[in-house]
């Protein structure tokens, strides 16, 4: 009886494995011996591809909340694009404090949700600093980004928004993006002698300040 | 009075009443508190670079590591905004099965803070009863994944397993117990003098400063905001359930207290509710075994037992993320912590970290 069960799953197991193993071998033969029987396994590829075409997630934005703001800031407004319905807008690193404050005034966005950073290394500015908002009044969020190239200081939102302040500080600690007028920058997760970026791209997964590990821990590497 | 009389001294890292690694420097006029800073990253464990460097599917398992006593709480988070990126929606079953695995999360780690936070404060007894209901609830987990605290429960797309056989009633009993459980707590401390005396006034955070800190979850609701994820952006199945949002009005460490038990007591509401009908179905939405989401980026956020717990997520449209951000809500809320504890006692300040509920891997990451 124990075997009984046994003896048939195994069986099974291969069977669901098999199909799929030898379909190719089955449609590749043919592959090779004839060119006419070539496009037939194309068309079977491409059956699951069209569905991926028609889909554009990055449209353009503009509601009134944009047409408020181009009135207001103009050329400021770099970009409002929706993405899988999310409103991002990309606006002018020197005016973000202006444009901080009159969303959170006029546009009520009181809450800043979280501030982080991403980088990409090949473009001409490689930061992007995102701060993710919400309003309480209008139960909406709005996703407002900065582009900063290497060296170029960001302007703090701390004043706008007090909870950017460890946020910054983390950015600052993860990508060395600096950010200007903040009232105390420095590393706030790793030591304050740490040398490097950990998030940017050419920090690489395994790599560490080893001077710093081999003085502070007495150890070549914790890895 | 004077400067000379200032005094600054160190609090943790290994102070028991931090809960974790937290080094608190407070700068004291005598007894009374003037100013503090916290000194946080003991536990950095790099888990946003360690994202960009493992598959969707095999990050999952890594955010159950940063809030480790909410660990369904945290994978949820995490899948629906994996799921947000790939523009697919888990199937209403595991959408359900998610919902009372969550709520169940809930209870759990209210429990665990409402005993730590009594032995806080110097009440010994209800640390022993948290932990008797937090135990059946971890079993229940068990049961469903064979894992009590870093779940890994859910699966991008639904979920992995089926419910077991005895999940309904398992729930069922627990909730039947729970709700003479809270009574009980609550005839230890509610009417409690110490306990009144201890937390009553101490802390205030005005709902002003707690969203310009850009505090959310119960310690938010506390200050009189009534602002709860699971109404305004409703995920998983919560626009199927009645639920009330508990909300504070002086915004002190006895507010805290109620919301949080309040809360307690609606989360078993929905569980009741969610284990009345579970549709049946599949739990799993045709996701494929290679995720390549296409290109784009997400903002998804839920309301984890501690607060707003958000994903920003980053697709090139390869197998790896290009980028994950965790907005950790113990680390936000955190920051409103030398606000509150400005002009109070030392023993005050142990009161203080307990009520905004910290869980230090969450802080760090």
């Amino acid at each position: 009886m124990a075997d009984e069960p046994k003896e048939p799953k195994p069986p099974q197991v291969p069977t669901g494995e098999e199909p799929a193993s030898s379909t190719p071998p089955v449609s590749a033969p043919p592959a090779k011996a004839t060119d006419a029987s070539a496009p037939a396994p194309p068309p079977k590829a491409a059956a699951p591809a069209p569905p991926k075409p028609p889909v554009v997630l990055q449209t353009p934005l503009d509601n009134e909340l944009v047409k408020r703001f181009r009135a207001k800031f103009g050329a400021a407004l770099l970009d409002a694009t929706e993405d899988r319905k999310q409103a991002i807008l990309t606006v002018d690193r020197a005016q973000l404090l202006e444009i901080s404050l009159s969303l959170r005034d006029e546009e009520k966005f009181d809450m800043l949700s979280s501030l982080t950073a991403v980088d990409w290394p090949k473009r001409e500015k490689r930061f992007d600093v995102v701060l993710e908002l919400y309003s309480f009044p209008k139960n909406e969020r709005l996703r407002l980004k900065i582009h900063a190239a290497d060296a170029e200081e960001v302007p703090s939102v701390v004043s706008v928004w007090p909870s950017a302040n460890w946020q910054e500080r983390e950015a600052f600690d993860m990508f060395g993006i600096v950010f200007s007028g903040h009232p105390e920058l420095r590393r706030i997760l790793l030591p304050d002698e740490w040398q490097g970026y950990p998030l940017r791209k050419d920090y690489d997964i395994l790599q560490q300040d080893t001077a710093w590990v081999r003085e502070n821990l007495g150890i070549e590497s914790g890895q | 009075m004077l400067g000379a009389d200032e005094l600054v001294i160190n609090m943790g890292p290994q102070h028991p009443s931090t809960h974790g690694v937290l080094r608190v420097k407070l700068k004291l006029d005598g007894e009374r508190v003037i100013g503090s800073e916290c000194i946080i990253g003991y536990l950095h464990r790099g888990v946003e670079k360690i994202a960009e460097n493992r598959t969707y599917q095999q990050f999952a398992p890594y955010v159950d590591r940063m809030d480790y006593v909410a660990a369904v709480s945290s994978g949820l988070g995490y899948c629906e905004a994996i799921e947000k990126l790939l523009i697919v929606e888990a199937p209403p079953r595991a959408r359900v099965i998610r919902t009372i695995l969550t709520e169940l999360q809930r209870i759990a780690s209210h429990l665990l803070w409402l005993g730590t936070h009594a032995l806080d404060i110097g009440a010994l007894t209800p640390l022993f009863y948290c932990f008797r209901e937090r135990e059946e609830i971890l079993k229940i987990f068990e049961k469903y994944c064979g894992a009590r605290l870093t779940t890994h429960a859910f699966r991008i797309g639904g979920l992995q397993y089926e419910a077991h056989d005895t999940f309904e009633k398992d729930v069922e009993r627990f909730c039947k117990d729970f709700e003479s459980r809270i009574v009980e707590y609550e005839t230890l401390l509610t009417q409690n003098r110490i306990w009144i005396g201890r937390t009553k006034g101490v802390g205030i955070l005005t709902a002003a400063d707690a969203i310009a800190f850009g505090v959310t979850g119960p310690v938010l609701r506390a200050s009189g905001v009534k602002w709860d994820i699971r109404k305004a952006m409703p995920y998983a199945a919560y626009d199927q359930y009645k639920f009330e949002i508990p909300v504070g009005t002086t915004g002190d460490t006895y507010d805290r207290y109620l919301v949080r038990m309040e809360e307690m007591r609606q989360s078993r509401l929905i569980c009741l509710q969610a284990i009345e009908n579970i549709p049946t179905g599949p739990i799993m939405a045709k996701v494929g075994k290679v995720l390549k989401p296409p290109p784009g980026e997400v903002y998804h956020a839920i309301e984890a037992p501690k607060g707003e717990i958000g994903y920003y997520v980053v697709s090139d449209g390869t197998v790896m993320p290009y980028r994950v951000h965790i907005r950790p809500p113990s680390f936000i809320n955190l920051q409103a912590f030398d606000r509150m504890v400005r002009g109070h006692l030392v023993a005050d300040v142990v009161a203080i970290i307990g009520t905004i509920d910290i869980v230090l891997g969450e802080v760090d990451r």
